[in-house]
């Protein structure tokens, strides 16, 4: 939509009184010296101030690299995380925002210029991060740190809080910024604008890849969450009747009180928490809800199904609402609970699997794949949508950016920290056995106890026994995906303050529900907007397909959208090796692509202006994603364990069929067959990601070389 | 501003009073839309593009 006010001088032009951040000097002259040739050195205690925090945060770091063979608290880990992240913030971020991008609240921002009341909208600072933050985090930092936790705490903690400061808070930062200068641009737009029509198109296809796996795994980790646990189906089963009832609230009932509608959603989930519980208890009932893995695969892609067909008010508008809530809610709960408790970490600072590659929760070695596995938290890719969609058309003065593209993308690393803290504050063997798919463990808690206490992590049947009645399962016993461990680590950690072992059910189930709460809501949301997607190529081929309401049009297209994801689903229930083991690297690996494209897009936006001196702020996170990237790609599709690699996985199925002798968890031949090809297909995805990131860096570097060339002719010139 | 304005804009709930303003400021001669119809569209588009979810 055009909008006239653009040719009209700026609402709000603040003149004089505007304060423009290039304005304030920074301190450190020994860092940033070199770039800042008119640094002045300003108080004395703001210098003391900071060299505390980073000493204490150097401190903190020691301490968590150098303990052996003793429980570190997990104060040490948030000391070392905020304090970075305090350092990160203040001076590396006002270095990029300030002589990189050199934001001036002079400027008006889009929200101003292209002001419509609809998507351009300026608002307040603190209202963006809010909704920025709750875009943007959702249950990928909760699960990647908890499966990384089996490499031990450091990786993860290493890799989260420095990823962040030099790596996912400057993408989101640096393609925020730019989207701001050009209009509210998508990250698709600026890719074809900026290096290429190529570029355009591999973001397309990489964000439709991205979120078939990406839903397809997180439709996983709920169907592993609800197996076998009618408590669970129940409250997570209620969460879609509450919502509609929301939906006809704000429609019918009391129109638009968003508000009201969400405190009576809260309500009734607390409500679905005891009604699981009782049917739970109940013998009779019990058994009707006690579904297999399969069923409930089934069950979500009709969610899924049906979520994308009905009208948004129905179901997903008030079921973001609440999840939104309940997210905010929940982060905040969490971390006064950390705080209070201040938990001891149970896991050793690096395990074995770390450098053997052996690992049951997932296979390879610390390097590639603890930097695949933990995306979100440390840097995701699929942030940069969000950083170049709803936000830039929402800011009001161009300084804004700093702390919503920066701060946000720190807090939900944080969210990552505290994930972390939840997972290896549990006794390493319960980890294990809860994390380790049955073809690793067995499926009795004996055989469980004996695999997991040979690994060196010692357990009892009996702990593992009690542990399940406690948090009101029958067994916890390969729950793989990483929400059950972390509701395990938080029922642990609240029932310290509020309820004790009593309590511990409850909790688990709540932390259950909230993670399955704004699981399907990414499932939903995102089938919807692949459906959209899907519309938008079939039109190319059939224009009346992409009508968006014509019902053939749309069932058709949500129909192949859920297949697509759904058969990654399916056969991820079905893998013997646990699909967790293949699918979150491959999501993994496509957020990392995705990233990599964002950080191209900034790296040639920068050349593009002529400031290539200060390229390696985006260059140096570029080139460590393509190293791990590559690598990782490479592992999956070549390695010869067939635990690691997807070929060698099928030639020992292959192997298998020949030889009539079938691996535990495979029925007969044609299982096996489709495994097969199930494996080569994930093969061929992790292969077609790898030459999408090349084929991307090859039309950047040609972009930059020009842009380099092009910048020193006309230095020459002046 | 009051405390629900906030928090619904932060669950990113449509604004009608932010578009009735800018409406009123901006483009005094057309007539508004009413609030359903409003909400319905921003709701619309809210759901039909990537850019407003995460993982």
């Amino acid at each position: 939509m055009v909008d006239t006010s653009a040719t009209r001088s700026p609402p709000l032009d603040q003149g004089e009184t505007c304060i423009a951040e290039p304005g304030i000097p920074l301190q450190f002259p020994w860092v940033f010296g070199p770039f800042l040739p008119e640094l002045r050195l300003r108080r004395l205690s703001t210098i003391l101030t900071w060299t505390a925090v980073a000493l204490a945060g150097a401190f903190a770091f020691g301490r968590l690299a150098l303990s052996r063979g003793e429980t570190i608290n997990a104060a040490w880990l948030l000391t070392a995380a905020l304090c970075t992240y305090a350092v990160g913030y203040r001076f590396y971020s006002r270095f990029i925002t300030a002589r990189l991008f050199a934001l001036d609240d002079r400027h008006p921002t889009p929200a101003h210029r292209l002001s419509d009341g609809r998507d351009y909208v300026p608002t307040n600072k603190w209202i963006v991060f809010g909704h920025h933050f709750a875009a943007i985090a959702g249950p990928g930092p909760l699960v990647g740190p908890t499966l990384a936790a089996q490499f031990g705490y450091l990786p993860g903690a290493l890799w989260i809080i420095i990823g962040v400061v030099l790596g996912g808070a400057v993408q989101d930062l640096v393609i925020l910024c730019a989207s701001l200068r050009r209009d509210g641009k998508s990250l698709g737009q600026m890719a074809a604008e900026e290096i290429g029509p190529v570029a355009g198109i591999i973001a397309l296809v990489a964000i439709l890849g991205i979120m078939v796996i990406l839903i397809s795994v997180l439709g996983l980790v709920i169907v592993n969450a609800l197996k076998a646990s009618p408590w669970g189906v129940v409250t997570i089963g209620l969460t879609i009747p509450i919502a509609l009832i929301m939906g006809i609230y704000l429609r019918y009932i009391r129109p638009h009180r968003v508000l009201e509608a969400s405190a009576i959603g809260i309500v009734l989930l607390v409500v679905a928490l005891f009604v699981g519980q009782w049917v739970a208890h109940n013998s009779a009932v019990a058994p009707m809800f006690t579904l297999s893995s399969t069923t409930l695969a089934f069950s979500v892609m009709a969610y899924g199904f049906i979520a994308s067909v009905t009208p948004v008010w129905l179901l997903l508008a008030p079921r973001d609402y609440l999840s939104a809530f309940v997210k905010i809610g929940v982060v905040v709960a969490l971390a006064l609970g950390l705080l209070l408790v201040l938990p001891p970490l149970q896991m050793p600072a690096l395990t074995t699997f770390a450098s053997v590659g052996t690992g049951p929760v997932f296979a390879g070695k610390l390097f590639p794949f603890a930097f695949i596995t933990i995306a979100c938290g440390a840097i995701s890719g699929f942030h940069a949508l969000i950083a170049s969609g709803t936000t830039p058309k929402l800011i009001d003065k161009e300084t804004d950016a700093r702390m919503i593209g920066y701060g946000a993308m720190l807090t939900e690393s944080l969210v990552a920290v505290m994930a972390l803290i939840a997972a290896c504050l549990l006794t390493p063997g319960i980890y294990f056995a809860i994390n380790s798919p049955a073809s690793a463990i067995g499926t009795t808690v004996q055989s469980a106890a004996h695999a997991v206490s040979s690994w060196g992590f010692s357990i009892t049947p009996d702990q593992l026994s009690l542990l399940a009645h406690q948090v009101g399962e029958q067994s916890l016993l390969s729950r793989t995906g990483g929400a059950p461990s972390l509701a395990v680590g938080m029922a642990q950690l609240f029932s310290n303050i509020i309820g004790g072992d009593t309590a511990k059910a409850l909790w688990y189930h709540f932390a259950i529900m909230f993670e399955a709460l704004f699981i399907l809501t990414t499932l939903d949301a995102g089938t919807r907007v692949g459906r959209f997607i899907l519309q938008d190529l079939g039109q190319r081929i059939w224009a009346p397909l992409g009508r968006v309401s014509w019902y053939p049009a749309v069932v058709i297209a949500s129909a192949l959208f859920v297949l697509m994801w759904g058969h990654f689903l399916y056969w991820g229930v079905r893998d013997p090796l646990g699909g967790v083991n293949s699918l979150w690297p491959l999501f993994g690996i496509a957020n990392q692509l995705l990233a990599a494209i964002a950080l191209c897009v900034g790296t040639t936006i920068i050349i593009n202006q002529g400031k290539a001196r200060y390229a390696f702020l985006t260059f140096v996170p570029l080139a460590w994603l393509v190293v791990v990237t590559a690598t990782a790609g490479y592992q999956k599709i070549m390695s010869p364990s067939p635990k690691l690699g997807f070929l060698a996985h099928a030639s020992t199925l292959q192997q298998a069929i020949t030889t009539g002798v079938f691996p535990p968890g495979v029925a007969d031949a044609s299982i096996a067959a489709k495994l097969m090809w199930n494996d080569r297909l994930d093969a061929g995805i992790t292969a077609f990601f790898l030459i999408a990131v090349i084929a991307i860096l090859v039309a950047s570097i040609a972009r930059w070389t020009r842009g380099i060339r092009d910048g020193a002719r006309n230095e020459a010139h002046a | 501003m009051t405390i629900a304005s906030i928090l619904s804009r932060i669950v990113g709930a449509p604004d009608y009073d932010a578009y009735l303003a800018h409406l009123r400021e901006c483009h005094p001669e057309q007539t508004p839309l009413s609030k359903e119809e409003f909400v319905r569209q921003r709701l619309e588009e809210r759901y039909n593009t990537p850019g407003n979810r995460c993982c």
